[in-house]
C-alpha cells in the first residue's frame, strides 16, 4: 500500500512534467494543425539554459532557482518565437506534411547542434532549490518533487487563466476555432501565433528544469522520450483541448511509474505510453476529453 | 545500378497522335509477342544486380557498403510511398516492420541455418537459398505484423495515424528488447554475411516492380482516389479500408525484407536501431522526393544515404548541415526536391 501511494507520488512529479510539455503541443497543435517537433528540444534547450544559469547563481537558494526558471523560460520562449518565424512561418498555408518535416529538421538541428555547443556527454544538473527529505512512516518525498508538482499546477493554472480571462487567450482560441473567421474580424494572427509559440516553449523550458531536478543527468537528446510521451499525453487528453493535455501528462506519468516500479513488467516502461494511446484512440479516437468532429463533404 | 522497372506516370498528352515508329513497335511487339516493357525491365534489373554482383569482389569494399545501404533504403523508401504518397495514409512506423524482418531473418540464419546446412562448407547455392527463404520469412512476418497493426489504426487519420504507427513501432522495438533469445537490449549479433550487390538490388528492383504495377493497375486506382479524397473513394463503391490495409501489408513485406538485408549486412542489429528517428529518415526521403512520384524517391534515397557519407570529412558537422540542409530544402522546395511536375496535380 505505502508502495503504491509511493508510486503514485513519483507518478503525479513525472506526469506533471508531461502536462507542461503536453500543453505546449497541444497549444501549437490548435492553431497551427502540425506535430512541433523541435518542442521536446526546446525542452532540452531550457534544461541547458539552467544548467549554466545556474552555476552563477547561489545553489540551493529559493530565489536563485525563481531567477533561474524564469529566466529559462524567457530564453525558451525567445527560441520558440525565432524557430516559429523562421522556419515555420514561411511554410504556412502549405502542406502540412511539409511543415511536419521541417519541425523534424529543427529538432535535429538543435540535437545535433546541441550535442556540439554543449558536448554528447551527459552533466549533471545542480541543485538549484533548497534540498529536503520529508518522512511520511516508510513514504519518502522529496522538495524537489513537491517544488515540480507545485511549480506545474501554478504554470498550469496561469495558463488557464490567460487563455480564458486575456484578450490575447480570446485571440488564440478564436484562431484556433477557425483561422480565417478570426482574421477577418481583425485579429492578427501573426502576433497570435507567436505569443502561442512562446508561451508554449515557456512551460516547455520550465518542463526542462524541473524534469533535471528529478532526474539530474542531462545530454542533448535528453528531450527526445519525453517529448514522444508528452506528444501521446497531448492526443490521449484530446488534442487541443488543454485541461485534456494535462490529464493526459498525469494519466501517462502515473502509469509509466507504476509499470516501472513492478516486478515483471518495469522493462517495459517505454512502452506503456504507447499501448495506452492506442487503447485509447481505438475506442475514443477525439481522446478522452476531446470533442468529435463529424466530416462535411 | 539496374534500369528501374519504373512505369511512365505521366502519361503523354492527349494531343500527340500515335506516330508512325509506335504503331511498327506496337505491331513487332504483337508479332513477337514481347513481355510487357515493365517485365522486362525487372529481368534487366535483376539481371544486372546479379552480373555487377559477380564482379562485387573487385570492388571497393567502402563503395560497395555505401552501395547495399543505398539499395536498402530504397527498398524502404519506395515501400514507404506506397503507403505515404500513393494512398496518402501517413505512417510513422515503417522501422519497427524493418526491425520484425530483421531480427525475423537473422533468427532464421542463425538457428536455423546450422540445421539445415550443417556444419561444413555448404556450398553457395544452399546458402543462398536459405538466405531467400529468411528474407522472405522476415518479410511475411513483417507483413503480418503490418495486417495486425493496421486494422485496427487505420481507422484513423492523419497526425492521429502517425501517432499511432509510431506508437506501434516503438512498442515492437521495447519487445525485441525484451527478448534475451534475439539478444535483448544488448542487440543481436553473429548474423552471417549473407547480403550481397546481386541479392540486393534484386530486391530493389522486385520493389519498385511491385509497387509500380499495383499503383498502375486498374485495381491500384483505388490507391490513388483513397488518397485524393476518400468519401468521394468510398462514394463510388472502394473499399477504402481494404486498399489502406493491402497498402501498408505490401508496404510491411518490402520493409521487412529491407531489414532482413539490413540485419546481414551489418552483421549486428540493435533494437536502437530501429527507433522512430529511422522511420523518419525514410519519410524524409518520401517527402523530400515528392509523395507518389517513386523516381523522386529513389533520387532523394539515393541522395540522402550519399549525404552523410559526403559529409564525413566534416564529420563533426555533418548531423548539423544535414538537418540544416533539410529545413533549407523544404523552405526553398515544398513540392519535394525531386518533383518536377508543376502546375498539374500528382496522380
Amino acid at each position: 500500500m505505502t508502495e503504491l501511494l509511493q508510486q503514485l507520488i513519483n507518478g503525479l512529479s513525472l506526469g506533471a512534467i508531461y502536462a507542461l510539455l503536453a500543453l505546449g503541443y497541444t497549444m501549437v497543435y490548435g492553431v497551427l494543425r502540425f506535430i512541433n517537433f523541435a518542442h521536446a528540444d526546446i525542452f532540452m534547450v531550457g534544461s541547458f539554459i539552467g544548467y549554466y544559469l545556474g552555476g552563477h547563481v547561489p545553489q540551493a537558494t529559493l530565489w536563485g532557482g525563481m531567477v533561474v526558471l524564469l529566466a529559462t523560460m524567457l530564453g525558451g520562449a525567445l527560441l520558440g518565437v525565432l524557430i516559429e518565424r523562421f522556419a515555420y512561418r514561411p511554410l504556412r498555408g502549405g502542406p502540412t506534411l511539409n511543415v511536419l518535416i521541417t519541425a523534424i529538421g529543427v529538432s535535429l538541428l538543435l540535437e545535433n547542434g546541441g550535442q556540439l555547443v554543449f558536448g554528447a556527454t551527459p552533466r549533471t544538473f545542480p541543485q538549484l532549490f533548497p534540498f529536503e527529505r520529508f518522512q511520511f512512516g516508510r513514504l519518502v518525498v522529496s522538495s524537489n518533487q513537491l517544488t515540480v508538482i507545485g511549480v506545474a499546477a501554478l504554470l498550469i493554472a496561469a495558463l488557464q487563466l490567460v487563455i480564458f480571462k486575456t484578450r490575447m487567450g480570446m485571440a488564440m482560441r478564436a484562431v484556433s476555432l477557425n483561422p480565417k473567421a478570426a482574421q477577418l474580424v481583425g485579429v492578427n494572427i501573426n502576433t497570435v501565433i507567436s505569443f502561442t509559440f512562446a508561451l508554449g516553449s515557456a512551460l516547455a523550458a520550465a518542463g526542462g528544469i524541473l524534469y533535471s531536478m528529478n532526474y539530474p543527468s542531462i545530454d542533448p537528446l535528453m528531450g527526445v522520450m519525453p517529448g514522444l510521451k508528452a506528444f501521446t499525453a497531448a492526443i490521449l487528453g484530446g488534442i487541443g483541448n488543454i485541461p485534456g493535455a494535462a490529464l493526459g501528462g498525469l494519466i501517462l506519468g502515473g502509469a509509466e511509474t507504476l509499470v516501472g516500479g513492478s516486478r515483471h513488467l518495469s522493462t517495459y516502461k517505454d512502452a506503456i505510453a504507447f499501448g495506452i494511446l492506442i487503447v485509447i484512440l481505438l475506442f475514443r479516437p477525439a481522446g478522452l476529453l476531446g470533442r468529435r468532429m463529424v466530416e462535411k463533404v | 545500378m539496374p534500369d528501374s522497372p519504373r512505369q511512365n506516370s505521366t502519361p503523354s498528352s492527349p494531343a500527340s497522335k500515335p506516330s508512325a515508329l509506335d504503331s511498327q513497335l506496337s505491331a513487332l511487339s504483337g508479332r513477337l509477342r514481347l513481355p510487357p516493357r515493365q517485365h522486362l525491365a525487372l529481368v534487366a534489373g535483376i539481371l544486372g544486380a546479379v552480373v555487377v554482383s559477380l564482379f562485387s569482389g573487385s570492388l571497393d569494399a567502402y563503395f560497395l557498403d555505401v552501395a547495399l545501404g543505398v539499395g536498402i533504403n530504397i527498398i524502404l523508401a519506395v515501400s514507404l510511398n506506397l503507403v505515404n504518397g500513393h494512398t496518402g495514409q501517413f505512417s510513422l512506423g515503417h522501422a519497427g516492420f524493418m526491425s520484425v524482418g530483421a531480427y525475423l531473418s537473422a533468427a532464421c540464419t542463425v538457428f536455423l541455418g546450422p540445421r539445415l546446412l550443417g556444419h561444413g562448407d555448404p556450398g553457395a547455392l544452399a546458402q543462398n537459398l536459405l538466405f531467400l527463404g529468411a528474407l522472405l520469412a522476415g518479410g511475411l512476418c513483417a507483413a503480418l505484423a503490418g495486417v495486425l497493426v493496421g486494422i485496427p489504426s487505420l481507422r484513423l487519420k492523419g497526425d492521429y495515424l502517425a501517432l499511432v504507427t509510431l506508437g506501434f513501432g516503438e512498442i515492437i522495438r521495447v519487445i525485441f528488447q525484451n527478448i534475451d533469445a534475439l539478444g535483448g537490449a544488448l542487440g543481436f549479433n553473429g548474423v552471417p554475411a549473407y547480403t550481397t550487390f546481386g541479392w540486393t538490388y534484386t530486391w530493389v528492383a522486385l520493389t519498385i516492380f511491385t509497387v509500380g504495377c499495383l499503383v498502375n493497375s486498374t485495381y491500384g486506382r483505388g490507391f490513388l482516389a483513397t488518397h485524393d479524397d476518400e468519401v468521394a473513394a468510398e462514394s463510388v463503391g472502394l473499399n477504402t479500408t481494404r486498399y489502406k490495409i493491402t497498402a501498408f501489408t505490401v508496404g510491411a513485406f518490402f520493409a521487412g525484407v529491407a531489414g532482413g538485408l539490413f540485419a546481414h549486412l551489418k552483421l549486428s542489429i540493435d533494437p536502437r536501431g530501429f527507433d522512430f528517428m529511422r522511420s523518419i529518415e525514410i519519410v524524409v526521403m518520401v517527402i523530400l522526393g515528392g509523395m507518389g512520384n517513386t523516381l523522386g524517391v529513389i533520387l532523394a534515397a539515393v541522395l540522402l544515404t550519399l549525404l552523410p557519407e559526403v559529409l564525413r570529412p566534416v564529420a563533426e558537422y555533418r548531423m548539423v548541415i544535414y538537418s540544416f540542409l533539410l529545413i533549407v530544402l523544404m523552405l526553398a522546395r515544398p513540392q519535394g526536391l525531386l518533383n518536377f511536375r508543376f502546375g498539374k496535380n500528382r496522380i
